[in-house]
């Protein structure tokens, strides 16, 4: 039950751990909160030779919010900060709630955004919410930044666009738009602790009651968070009515390609998505007729 | 290579070298014999294991050792220091039957400092919220509940007597 034996370091600065992840090639593996990388070493899933922390770095802190900019989170965030800045409550409500209510206090108090995104789950519950909102992430590596969509950033479970030796230093969230909103849903068996069995993402900006532009987001039925880009654009430009979301989240479904494992089976699922997007636009609609 | 490092335990300050690889969990049980921290699961899952770092609960077995550098940890051990008088949370912990096998409670106990700590007066819901990473195969869990509301009481009102006095 022990962690395998690697070297550690801790780098003060983006300089330093570029290259350090690029010196030790693929033996190097980064470090956010751990848990994920702590539990896949203790089960023998992973094995690096060393281990960057980047708790160190002060300039992937933070979590910067300009009514201009948007909201900038740094990669070191924890999602327990995340969950209670007031910036991203009032601002970006499905996220504070996705962030809050994922696993439990502890796990929040030390993991982070990041590690959610680069971990690449099916089921990483900030990808919906973010990829809802149009989100995108900046990438660093010795050779200089880029910045890529999120949407664009999931290949397959575990895996993501970016390459060794990049870090990932920000999560960037456009400012609201107005008549705007976005949601989150999510089951799992137990709660929050769970990880979740299906979770969905709405984000609605409104004309009046023409839905002017949609994204729904499905987690945990395909191999990476993915669009249902059939239910959006049978929703655009169409008037609000709840004929519209109930047919756009059949349609969900039938974008849906979940797989049953120990958490539930591809039946419930589909089923699950259907409740779940109908409610996310909802509450997403709820909210952009506020804003 | 051996890391050297700088931290405090319930107000003592320790120095010294951990290999990298070992957890906040082993640094505390083996080397420290601070044995009141539990480990169960090692993955996040149970709470057993939970410890304060820098006022924030955290997995003792999903923390490095060397990650503690230069911050401050609370273990149930620091809940009474002297020993002799209990903290107000323990109290009622034996007293409302929420200590049954005892392998939960020191996680239980961090993880109700935690929410007492930013929240004073806390509703069920958000009691049960608070332990949502701590596991208790025992007592059903309904006992904990009340014992962190007798606690949460408890606290409240010796902080109004301090304040009239
Ligand atoms: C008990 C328990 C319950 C959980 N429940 C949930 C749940 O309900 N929902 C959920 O979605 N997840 C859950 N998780 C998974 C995990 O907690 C989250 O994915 C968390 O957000 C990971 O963040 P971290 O900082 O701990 O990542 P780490 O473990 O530190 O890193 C994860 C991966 O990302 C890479 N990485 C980290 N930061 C960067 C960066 N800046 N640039 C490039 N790569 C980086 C690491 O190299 C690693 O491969 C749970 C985990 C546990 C132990
Ligand atoms: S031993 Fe750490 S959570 Fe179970
Ligand atoms: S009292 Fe036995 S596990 Fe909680």
């Amino acid at each position: 039950m022990r962690l395998p034996k690697f070297e550690y370091f801790e780098p003060k600065t983006l300089e330093a751990a570029l290259n350090l992840l690029t010196q030790n090639g693929n033996n190097a593996h980064l470090l956010a909160g751990g848990t994920d990388v702590l539990v896949k070493m203790r089960n023998g899933r992973l094995k690096p030779e060393a281990v960057i922390g980047l708790q160190g770095i002060e300039d992937l802190n933070g979590i910067h919010f300009d009514s201009g900019k948007g909201l900038a989170i740094g990669a070191t965030a924890k999602l327990a900060e995340v969950a209670s800045n007031p910036d991203v409550l009032k601002h970006y409500p499905a996220l504070a709630f996705a962030a809050g209510v994922m696993a439990n206090v502890q796990v929040r108090n030390m993991g982070t955004i990041a590690g959610n995104l680069c971990n690449a789950a099916p089921s990483a519950e900030n990808a919906p919410p973010l990829m809802a909102m149009g989100a995108e992430v900046a990438l660093a590596n010795l050779q200089g930044d880029r910045r890529i969509a999120l949407h664009q950033f999931f290949r397959g479970p575990g895996l993501t666009a970016m390459e060794h030796g990049e870090i990932m230093t920000a999560i960037l969230v456009p400012f609201p738009v107005p008549k705007s909103g976005a949601s989150y849903k999510r089951v799992s068996a137990r709660c929050g602790v769970d990880i979740a069995a299906v979770c969905v993402s709405a984000w609605v900006a409104l004309d009046g009651e023409v839905c002017k532009d949609v994204r729904i987001v499905l987690g945990a039925v395909a191999p990476t968070p993915m669009r249902a880009v059939g239910a959006e654009s049978f929703m655009r430009e169409q008037t609000w009515t709840q004929e519209l979301i109930e047919t756009a989240a059949a349609q969900a479904v039938q974008e849906s390609k979940p797989i049953s494992d120990v958490r539930a089976s591809a039946d419930y699922r589909k089923k699950m998505v259907a409740v779940l997007t109908l409610r996310a636009l909802e509450q997403a609609y709820e909210r952009a007729i506020k804003n | 290579m051996k890391h050297h490092i700088n931290f405090s335990v319930n107000g003592d300050d320790y120095s010294l070298a951990v290999d990298p690889w070992r957890t906040l969990n082993e640094l505390l049980r083996e080397d420290l014999n601070l044995t009141g921290t539990k480990l169960g699961c090692g993955t996040g899952d149970c709470g057993a294991c939970t410890v304060m770092v820098d006022g924030r609960t955290v997995s003792s077995c999903l923390t490095l050792a060397v990650s503690v550098n230069g911050k401050s940890v609370t273990t149930v051990e620091g809940l009474a220091p002297s020993g002799e008088e209990l903290h107000p949370i323990q109290e009622s912990f034996i007293k409302t039957g929420a200590i049954q096998c005892g392998f939960c409670t020191a996680g239980m106990e961090m993880s109700a400092l935690h929410l007492l700590n930013n929240n004073p007066e806390p509703t069920e819901k958000e009691i049960r919220a608070g332990l949502s990473g701590n596991l208790c195969r025992c007592t059903g869990y309904n006992q904990i509940v009340e014992a962190i509301s007798v606690a949460a009481e408890q606290i409240r009102d010796s902080e109004h007597e301090k304040e009239e006095r």
